[in-house]
């Protein structure tokens, strides 16, 4: 009865799993992604047609199970048509929570009848396979109600400011032992449903207390974590099940969304652990106004000031942060850079590795925007083009351009890699007011004599210095 | 107590541990029958392993630019969940695991085809400099 005692079907996943690799394989150059996407489908497919070829599979179920996909898949593909670019965190987020929730029903249904998957009667589950389904539980669970957090953050549900109150470390590791302690007791009683659902009650809880101390610009590290745990429950189901498919890519996924994380926390120089612990930023920057920067002056300039200047340099570097997205100015931007080049100006891009609400987020919405990719730089190949660098157009983006990470070994920010947009000749600065950064840290920048601030929405803005430089 | 107590009581503990392992064996015995068809955990975990290194390196040679699709991918990918829920919904068992595989189904389906779809999107915008 089981999906391993043929061998034809154990082949099929096989396949499925090399596909997946060579899908994320595709994603190291734009050119070789979209083949890869169309590998990864091709990988899914087989594993689908695999499973209802199952020699076990009765006719009714196996129609039940194609309304199932029709049903998702039509919800799927109405959402993935409409999203918009600078939604695309949340929507990240909500399909991760739905991994998430599917794991606790596999887990669940495997519960129900382990005989379908040779792991037992009802009650008298395996050992293994019971640890198994607790770990695919807790996970899964964790990964649902964390990513449905994340979200509402994300979409302004709820606010992006972390929540924190007493003794919540605390209550989080009681919570974390009483789970263990529930999972042993599950083990031993072969499978014990009231256990289940307890577990699973539990864990839930952990995901939402888990997310809820992490300010809203640390979700870049949050949706990488929940991309991680998702790969870690579905592993875990893999191995309940017995599935190679499964288990190969919950690995991939796994290791994916920890590779993702450690990148993004190398991107603060702050540990996983000090993201996790949260309560870093305010999400909103007005609120942390520093006092001290009251009395010194700032030079600012209009947008046909910004339009000469940039006009006349022979290069100009552009510098996207989150602000971008908030203004939806990357179309506005693109023009600018156009209309520069026009005139014979050389114009780039950088991005910061933690610019934005999730990894790779401005170049995203850059491509959107029609910008080409090849004049798109991550900020170790462009850093040091900054000192040859006439203009920089420092667009929604703060902190990481902040020199007292280098500087100052008591700001918040210090030992954070910045791109050094204050080696350029001249920094125009695009803000809607004085107000800090997420860190909440005043940067010196403002203050520099080449420094000209741009005050005003980052859309409306970069259309003024359009129809300047249209004059 | 006495040596005879004593004595009483370890024959009696010998006795029901004789009975337990008695049980055990009954019960080893039953979960061979039932278990046969799944594969040996050590298999299972070696190839876990194993991915997890393939996933290490491949990982790392994704281009910073399309860490946005890759989560996106990873996503879609990590909907393959997908058949264990087919095979719940699908072979026979009681109606609550029919229930929970066809909610499961639709969840995945929801993943599947969207995550895709929408990676699919994200990279066709990607686009070099038009010469």
């Amino acid at each position: 009865m089981n999906s391993t005692t043929d061998p034809g079907i154990t082949v099929a996943y096989l396949v499925s799993a090399v596909l997946f690799i060579l899908a994320l394989r595709g994603l190291s150059h734009p050119e070789t992604a979209r083949r890869g996407n169309l590998l990864g489908i091709a990988g899914m497919a087989i594993a689908i047609l695999a499973t209802l070829d199952h020699p076990g599979m009765l006719l009714g179920g196996a129609a039940v199970i194609i309304l199932g996909i029709v049903i998702g898949g039509a919800v799927g593909a109405i959402v993935a048509r409409r999203v918009n670019m600078t939604a695309l965190p949340q929507l990240v987020a909500a399909f991760h929570s739905l991994v998430g929730l599917a794991a606790v029903f596999v887990a669940a249904s495997a519960l129900n009848a382990p005989q379908s998957f040779g792991i037992g009667t009802p009650g008298h589950l395996r050992l293994e396979s019971l640890i198994e389904m607790s770990v695919g539980l807790a996970i899964g669970s964790i990964t649902f109600t964390g990513a449905v957090i994340a979200f509402a953050k994300l979409q302004a549900l709820m606010s992006g400011s972390p929540i924190i109150f007493r003794g919540q470390h605390k209550l989080n590791l009681g919570i974390g032992i009483l789970i263990l302690a529930l999972v042993v007791m599950f083990v031993i009683s072969g499978g014990s449903q009231t256990l289940f659902w307890v577990i699973a009650a539990l864990s839930l809880a952990i995901g939402v207390l888990l997310i809820i101390p992490i300010g809203g610009a640390d979700m870049p590290v949050v949706i990488s974590m929940l991309n991680s745990y998702s790969g870690w429950a579905a592993a875990g189901i893999g191995f309940t099940i017995g599935n190679v498919a499964l288990i190969v890519t919950g690995a991939l996924v796994g290791s994916s969304g920890a590779i993702l994380s450690y990148i993004m926390c190398k991107g603060m120089n702050r540990s996983i652990i000090n993201v996790l612990l949260g309560g870093f930023g305010t999400d909103s920057g007005a609120a942390a106004l520093v006092g001290a920067s009251g009395d010194k002056s700032v030079k600012s300039g209009s947008a046909e000031d910004a339009a000469f200047i940039m006009s006349n340099a022979s290069k100009v570097i552009v510098v996207p942060g989150y602000g971008m997205a908030v203004a939806q100015a990357q179309h506005a931007v693109r023009e600018m850079a156009e209309l520069l080049k026009e005139e014979g100006v050389e114009v780039k891009y950088a991005i910061h590795p933690v610019a934005g609400r999730m990894p790779g987020h401005m170049n995203v919405l850059l491509a959107e925007a029609q910008v080409p990719y090849d004049e798109v730089f991550e900020l170790e190949t462009i850093n040091n083009e900054f000192s040859t660098t006439d203009v920089v157009y420092v667009i929604g983006a703060n902190d990481v351009t902040n020199p007292a990470a280098k500087t100052n070994p008591a700001s918040p920010i210090y030992g954070m890699p910045i791109l050094e947009v204050d080696k350029a000749k001249t920094v125009l600065f695009v803000k809607r007011s004085m107000a800090s950064g997420y860190a909440g840290v005043d940067n010196e920048l403002f203050f520099r004599d080449n420094t000209m601030m741009l005050f005003g929405d980052a859309k409306k803005m970069t259309e003024e210095i359009v129809q300047a430089l249209n004059k | 107590m006495t040596p005879a107590e004593l004595a009483g009581q370890a024959a009696s503990l010998a006795h029901k541990a004789a009975a337990l392992a008695q049980n055990a064996a009954g019960f080893a015995a039953e979960q061979a029958v039932v278990h046969t068809n799944h594969p040996p955990l050590i298999y299972l975990f070696a190839i876990f392993v194993m991915a997890v290194f393939v996933g290490y390196y491949v990982i790392w040679s994704v281009t910073p630019a399309l860490h946005s699709p890759l989560l996106a991918v990873t996503n879609a990918i990590s909907s393959v969940i997908i058949v264990g829920a087919m095979l719940a919904t699908g072979l026979p068992g009681d109606l609550t695991a029919h229930t929970f595989g066809f909610i499961a189904v639709t969840l995945a389906g929801v993943n599947i085809i969207g995550g895709f779809l929408v990676t699919q999107r994200m990279l066709g915008m990607f686009k070099k400099k038009a010469k």
